[in-house]
C-alpha cells in the first residue's frame, strides 16, 4: 500500500515528536517519505536536531567559578 | 582476579542514609554530581548568574534540611530539581511579581499553528562550536528570550535530558502539554538562531538558504 501523503504543516506539527521518536510507525513512514521530496521540511528538521544537540551540550551554561567550594563551605557551616 | 567494591563510591541510597544520620560531608558527596543540573535549572528561571547561584545554593541547603522527607519512589535528582524550581519561582515572584504575570499571559497568546520563519539549511553543527564564547552567548540569549513556560520544558528535556514522564512530575502538567511546549520551544529557538551569527555558524562559510519563493 502506498504511503499517504502529508502536508508541510502536518510535518511541522510533529517534527519535535519525530526527533524524540514519540510518533507512530505509520506517521514516521509518512514523514520520511515527505522529507525525501521536501527540502524545506528537511531544513526545518536539521535545524531542530541541531538545536536539540546544542542545548543538550552541557557547555551552554557554565557554572560560576568556585560554586562547588562555596556550596561545600555552606554545608559545613550549617547550624 | 576478583573485583572488590572497597574503592567504589557509595551508592546514592547509602549516602542518603548517612545524611539522615547527620553526616554533612555525605551530603556534599551526594549532591556534587548534580551541581551543574541544579544551577542550570535555577538559571532557566531567574536568568542572571548571581541570582541563579543564590537559588541553587539555597535549594541545596533546603534539600539537606528536608532530606528526611525524601521518598525513594522518585529519583533523588527529580526531587532536587523540584525544590530548585520552587526556590527559583519564589525568588522571581518576590523580585518582579508583575513581570512574572505578564510573561505568563504573553505565552497564552502564542499558541496556534507554527510556521517556520525561514528555511535556512543548517549543516550539522559540531559541538566544538560551543567552545566559542559568542556562540554560547547567542544560545543563552535565545534561550533566555523564550517565555518561562517554554524555557522550563526545554531545559528539563533537552539540557538535563529528563524523560517526558519526569518532566510531567516536575512541572505538574500532562504529557501532551510537555510535548506541545517542547515542540514550540525548539522551533522558536530554531527560528531565532537559524541565521546564526553574522549569517553563519561556521566561520567564513555562509550557510545555504533554501527559500520557498
Amino acid at each position: 500500500m502506498a504511503t499517504i501523503e502529508i502536508s508541510c504543516v502536518e510535518v511541522w506539527r510533529e517534527i519535535s515528536n519525530y526527533v524524540d521518536e514519540e510518533i507512530s510507525p505509520e506517521m514516521r513512514e509518512r514523514m520520511e517519505a515527505h522529507f525525501k521530496v521536501c527540502a524545506h521540511c528537511t531544513a526545518v528538521l536539521d535545524g531542530t536536531r541541531n538545536i536539540v544537540g546544542l542545548v543538550g551540550d552541557g557547555r551552554v551554561f557554565q557554572m560560576p567559578d568556585g560554586f562547588s567550594k562555596r556550596l561545600h563551605k555552606k554545608i559545613q557551616n550549617l547550624p | 582476579m576478583s573485583v572488590t567494591n572497597s574503592q567504589a563510591r557509595p551508592s546514592e541510597g547509602e549516602l542518603i542514609k548517612s545524611v539522615c544520620s547527620g553526616e554533612r560531608e555525605a551530603f556534599y558527596e551526594l549532591v556534587r554530581p548534580y551541581e551543574r543540573m541544579i544551577y542550570a535549572t535555577a538559571i532557566s528561571v531567574v536568568k542572571n548568574p548571581a541570582d541563579a547561584e543564590e537559588v541553587a545554593q539555597e535549594a541545596f541547603l533546603k534539600a539537606f534540611s528536608n532530606i528526611a522527607s525524601f521518598r525513594a519512589e522518585s529519583k533523588f535528582s527529580t526531587w532536587l530539581v523540584q525544590i530548585t524550581y520552587n526556590e527559583a519561582r519564589m525568588k522571581l515572584r518576590k523580585a518582579r511579581p508583575h513581570l512574572y504575570d505578564s510573561i505568563d499571559d504573553q505565552y497564552q497568546s502564542e499558541e496556534g499553528e507554527y510556521r517556520p520563519r525561514d528555511y535556512a539549511d543548517w549543516r550539522p553543527i559540531s559541538s566544538e562550536l560551543l567552545e566559542q564564547n559568542e556562540i554560547r552567548q547567542a544560545l543563552q540569549n535565545a534561550i533566555g528570550a523564550l517565555s518561562p513556560t517554554y524555557r522550563e520544558v526545554l531545559m528539563l528535556r533537552d539540557l538535563q535530558q529528563l524523560s517526558i514522564k519526569e518532566t510531567t512530575i516536575i512541572l505538574g502538567v500532562s504529557e501532551a502539554t510537555v510535548k506541545t511546549r517542547l515542540h514550540r520551544a525548539r522551533l522558536l529557538l530554531r527560528d531565532s538562531l537559524a541565521p546564526g551569527i553574522d549569517g553563519s555558524w561556521v566561520n567564513g562559510k555562509p550557510y545555504r538558504k533554501v527559500r520557498a519563493w
